[in-house]
């Protein structure tokens, strides 16, 4: 039964993945009807609606798919290291280092390839604060760890407010954008695929690992687990994978929440099973989700993570009303 | 063969038991007994390899248990918990299935003959009706019989078992005792479990640890060990003993 329901999700999400795909390169203010865009991508034609597709549209779907999978990667991971359910990407104080860093120099007028920089320096320092202050000679603990988390993460959203009150009025929206989500300013989503692809790897390789972590520390030692590799393993991973999705896209919120919990409500428990789904269905939904925003009040580009609560809190809620 | 060499046990800075040697042979049946908080799971958590002694050497066959492979550890040495903190979202049958860990191969996970060995199991404590069920479903009695058919599955060929028989009915009591009893008769698997009820105590163990609270512990064959006066030292309550077939028993005598 187990194997099955698994199986029967790994085709609805394989189906799920790839209309999310194909809606995202087929519409936009250019309509493209499919025909084209499978001759854009295979056929490499060359006029004007298939470049669209293939310059335009395929990196920031890409881009979107990637980010989506490590938010869904690094929230699922989170849960069984932290053994808590509200964890998510950012409860490592990642997104809001990385919004403070990407703020301050949006605020100094910065181009855009030193924004990312700032904003990968900042989700950086957040992390070796986490890690400085919670892990001492392979020993963790995990409600420090939380704890640590989220008090910086209420740090940093006080200097965020700061720096908006700050800020000069021309630069704000730009600002409310980056802190929402935004994926208009993305080049390519390459670098992000090729981490996500590396790091759903890595955490098949140690899912039944991580299915001994979810049961506590002890036990899991008592059963053969290297726990204090597999937690560190798992907090850098973790970490990689939100540093990827925040400096790509600014910090979106809510998919790397509800993804994995998602899954676990349709009855996969095994992160054998559960990473790769979590990971197809934070893809999809953030793919949706942008095409949602780039097109609905076409041209003005909306921030994506207001889309991604609007899909996603209904579905949640009414997944969470049909649990017993 | 497990044995325990000058160990000195500690909790927070304070010692629990200083200079304790014993070693657990194959077919024994040993009971830990003592008073609350006077280092019975911390002596389970250090032979397990769980936590290290504050000195001395805990060594199985000729090898100190921390220098094992962590799953080479878990094949030869089981640990039923006194607690779980994390939780379980799948079914009782995956969840018994976790103790083929140790034996199931990274790269496959678990075979055909994982399952069937948690199967048995799970038959071995009556609880093959409710394979199906979620884990997080169970009443505490059934999720400590659940328990203890995962330590059963791990098959390992030492048993540490930290108040197996708590949340059981007196017949699930009984059973368990019979279970583990059996194994260690017929396998020549070693059997150690904290205990706390003292009725028990004569009927399925061979040997005896006593914590006596004051830093010493007691230890050897439970004929010799388990004396009305020593647990009455060690509990500070009055007993009386109790002579039937099988044995001793002890109640309290209040």
């Amino acid at each position: 039964v187990k194997l099955t329901r698994a199986a029967w999700l790994f085709v609805l999400m394989g189906v799920v993945a790839s209309a999310s795909v194909l809606a995202a390169l087929s519409f936009g203010s250019v309509p493209t009807r499919l025909p084209n865009v499978f001759a854009a991508i295979f056929f490499s034609s060359p006029d004007t609606a298939a470049e669209i597709v293939r310059e335009l549209r395929g990196p920031r779907a890409l881009a979107a798919f990637a980010c989506g999978g490590l938010l869904a990667l690094a929230g699922t991971l989170l849960q069984v290291l932290l053994r808590n359910a509200l964890a998510d990407p950012y409860v490592l104080g990642v997104s809001g280092g990385a919004s403070l860093g990407a703020l301050l120099a949006l605020a100094a007028g910065a181009s855009a390839l030193s924004m990312n920089a700032c904003a990968l320096a900042g989700a950086l320092a957040a992390i070796v604060i986490v890690f400085g202050l919670t892990y001492r000679s392979g020993d963790w603990n995990v409600y420090r760890l939380l704890l640590t988390g989220v008090v910086l993460s209420a740090g940093f959203s006080a200097l965020i407010s700061l720096t908006l009150v700050l800020a000069p009025d021309a630069q704000v929206k730009g600002m409310l954008f980056w802190l929402m989500g935004d994926l208009s300013q993305t080049e390519s989503g390459a670098s992000a695929g090729v981490v996500l692809c590396g790091l759903l790897v890595l955490g098949i390789a140690t899912a039944a690992q991580l299915d001994l972590l979810a049961l506590g520390e002890l036990k899991a030692r008592s059963l053969g687990v290297p726990v204090g590799l597999l937690q560190l393993m798992t907090f850098a991973a973790a970490a990689v994978a939100t540093v990827a999705a925040v400096v790509t896209a600014g910090a979106i919120g809510f998919i790397g929440l509800i993804a994995p919990h998602a899954i676990r409500l349709a009855g996969v428990v095994h992160h054998r099973a559960l990473l790769p789904l979590a990971v197809l269905l934070g893809a999809s939904l953030l793919t949706i989700a942008d095409t949602i925003a780039r097109t609905i009040w076409s041209p003005q580009q909306l921030p994506v993570g207001i889309f991604t609560a609007l899909i996603g809190v209904p579905a949640m809620l009414l997944l969470l009303g049909r649990q017993r | 063969m497990l044995s325990c060499e000058s160990v000195t046990l500690s909790v927070a800075g304070r010692v629990l038991c200083r200079d304790f040697s014993v070693r657990f042979g194959p077919a024994e049946v040993w009971a830990i007994l003592g008073r609350n908080g006077t280092g019975k799971t911390t002596l389970i958590h250090a032979l397990g390899g769980l936590s290290k002694p504050e000195a001395g050497r805990i060594a199985l066959g000729e090898c100190a248990v921390e220098t094992l492979h962590a799953r080479e550890r878990a094949r030869a040495i089981g640990v039923v918990m006194q607690m779980e903190e994390g939780a379980f979202w799948g079914t009782v049958e995956e969840y018994v299935l976790l103790g083929r860990f140790p034996h199931a191969s990274p790269w496959s996970g678990y075979t055909a003959r994982d399952v069937t060995r948690a199967r048995t199991a799970l038959e071995a404590v009556s609880l093959a009706a409710l394979a199906r069920r979620r884990f997080a479903t169970l009443s505490g009695g059934e999720r400590q019989r659940a328990r203890i058919a995962q330590v059963l599955a791990q098959s390992p060929r030492i048993f540490l078992l930290d108040e197996p028989l708590q949340h059981l009915d007196v017949a699930h009591q009984a059973q368990v005792l019979a279970l583990l009893a059996l194994r260690a008769r017929t396998n020549g698997e070693t059997v150690v479990m904290v205990m706390h009820e003292p009725f028990w105590i004569g009927h399925s163990c061979t040997h005896a640890v006593v914590f006596a609270g004051d830093g010493t512990a007691a230890a050897g064959r439970a004929d010799e060990i388990l004396t009305r006066e020593r647990l009455e030292h060690a509990y500070g309550c009055g007993l009386k003993q109790v002579l039937h077939g099988q044995g001793r028993s002890f109640v309290p005598d209040i």
